[in-house]
């Protein structure tokens, strides 16, 4: 069911995190990948290595998504690589901010806005002559978007605009056979959650959840791997909450 | 894990049958039930004849001894408990809220409601000791849509997703997730009976992205997905496997 020999995808933001952790399982389940990163090139370069040393495909594709033209560049280069077809890709690259409504300054909110939502929106625009009945893509989400979690509220906007995309794109690209889907973790150890090293962040995170445990980025690694695969041929326009049972 | 024990009710037609086949494929230790001996028998010959191990197990959801008689063969056969799938269900008589007995309240709310909680309990007191666990119950595209002449059916779904995340927050203490799949339009005996006509079965088609109704392979497909390790970050989560049919 998870056999995606053969097929290609991207995976933005995959110098760490969620994006390092998909780009690995994809590859680890065949499929020849594309480890797009904004600034952390040795990363990149080392998730390509791992790739490429047990015998996967993958190379390292430096685009800042925060420029308005980024996905188009992005796409152009993807194409080069990849040749005329693209099974899988995962919008994963995202930015955070915590600040409280007083603090929020307008780069904040724009940039938020601009690599969360417009990079995604178009990334998608643009790779659609290489997309085709039976790929798949995948937004990465957050829990934060449908309940609060603290100073969070720009960020928050962002992921439901996801959320919402998600349903559109769904809609609109179905016909044509290609699915769209979100996965929203909660909280997960990466370096974008830095309050779940703190003793308080810990508590409030454990303290909404069921399953009481942070999660990894293999939790949402595998739920991507199985989104992009023919397992998951029958869902699209859904948000999969990965969040340990978060806020019921 | 492999070879689980895997329990499925309502397992010799549609999803409960494509359900229990995609489990047997892959190894697992079945106990299936039903309310016909005859075609019991058949299903577990067919289960055998894949590799797994099975047993038939006559049940009517409705009856609580049968229920927990179920529970205590698969117990008493395999010594453990790794999987639950709650799929008994009635898509009754439709009918308007003005015409609505108690009679037909009881049938649906039996079998779709009052068997998935007998399943959640006695489950439950397996695997809560266990300490480990993965139940899946059946919602629908009613189980947070409404639709004319279809008001048990869709409440008895909602009070499936209630409950599903209720006994979430139960069972994460014992390390036991609970979720729901949700099915949109898909091809089986229900659906038939439902639409009674293949131009009613188009105009179902055609409200789902991916124009066309599911087949109880791929939701067999996403149950199996849930169940497993895979999910292990996702409880009290309600799965909508609908070709998009909720997106718009």
């Amino acid at each position: 069911m998870t056999n995606l020999t053969g097929k290609t995808a991207i995976v933005t933001g995959a110098s760490r995190g969620i994006g390092r952790a998909s780009a690995l399982a994809l590859a680890k389940a065949g499929a020849q990948v594309l480890v797009h990163y904004g600034l952390g090139a040795k990363e990149a370069e080392a998730v390509v290595a791992e790739i490429r040393a047990t015998g996967g495909r993958a190379d390292a594709i430096a685009v800042d998504l925060a420029a308005s033209d980024g996905p188009h560049k992005l796409a152009k280069q993807a194409r080069e690589i990849l040749g005329g077809r693209l099974d899988i890709l995962v919008a994963n690259a995202g930015v955070a901010r915590d600040a409280t409504i007083e603090d929020l300054t307008v780069e904040d909110f724009d940039k938020l806005f601009a690599v969360n939502v417009r990079a995604p929106y178009f990334l998608v625009q643009q790779l659609l002559p290489f997309l085709h009945d039976g790929s798949s893509v995948v937004v990465i989400s957050s829990l934060a978007a449908r309940t609060v979690v603290g100073n969070l509220s720009a960020y928050a906007s962002t992921k439901g605009a996801d959320d919402t995309l998600v349903k559109y794109f769904a809609a609109a690209l179905g016909p044509r056979g290609i699915r769209v889907n979100a996965v929203a973790p909660g909280a997960i150890e990466t370096d974008m959650s830095s309050f779940v090293k703190t003793d308080a962040g810990r508590d409030f995170v454990l303290g909404m959840q069921a399953l009481k445990r942070i999660g990894k980025p293999d939790d949402i690694a595998d739920v991507v791997t199985f989104l992009a695969s023919s397992g998951a041929r029958w869902i699209t326009g859904t948000t999969i909450h990965v969040d340990g049972g978060s806020k019921l | 894990m492999s070879n689980p024990v895997v329990l499925i009710t309502g397992a010799l037609t549609g999803i409960g049958r494509a359900t229990a086949i995609a489990f047997a494929k892959e190894g697992a230790r079945l106990i299936v039930s039903g309310r016909k001996e005859a075609e019991g028998r058949v299903l577990e010959a067919e289960l055998l004849g894949l590799g797994g191990e099975a047993e038939f197990v006559i049940a009517d959801v409705r009856l609580e001894k049968d229920v927990s008689n179920l529970v205590e063969r698969a117990v008493a056969r395999f010594g453990r408990l790794d999987v639950a799938i709650n799929n008994a269900g009635t898509e009754g008589k439709p009918g308007p809220v003005t015409g609505v007995s108690s009679e037909a309240y009881a049938a649906m709310f039996d079998t779709n409601v009052l068997g998935t909680l007998f399943g959640l309990k006695h489950e439950l007191r397996v695997m809560q000791p266990q300490g480990s666990g993965s139940i899946v119950n059946i919602s629908s595209t009613m189980g947070e849509r409404g639709a004319a002449n279809f008001s048990l059916y869709a409440g008895s779904k909602h009070a499936v997703e209630g409950i599903t995340k209720s006994a979430a927050l139960e069972g994460a203490a014992y390390r036991v997730r609970v979720n729901a799949v949700a099915p949109g339009p898909t091809e089986t005996g229900m659906f038939d009976r439902l639409t009674g006509s293949v131009e009613r079965k188009a105009s179902f088609y055609a409200a789902v992205p991916l124009r066309r109704a599911g087949t109880p392979e791929e939701i067999a497909d996403a149950i199996t997905f849930v169940a497993s390790d895979k999910a292990r970050f996702i409880t009290g989560q309600i799965i909508r496997v609908n070709g998009g049919k909720t997106a718009g």
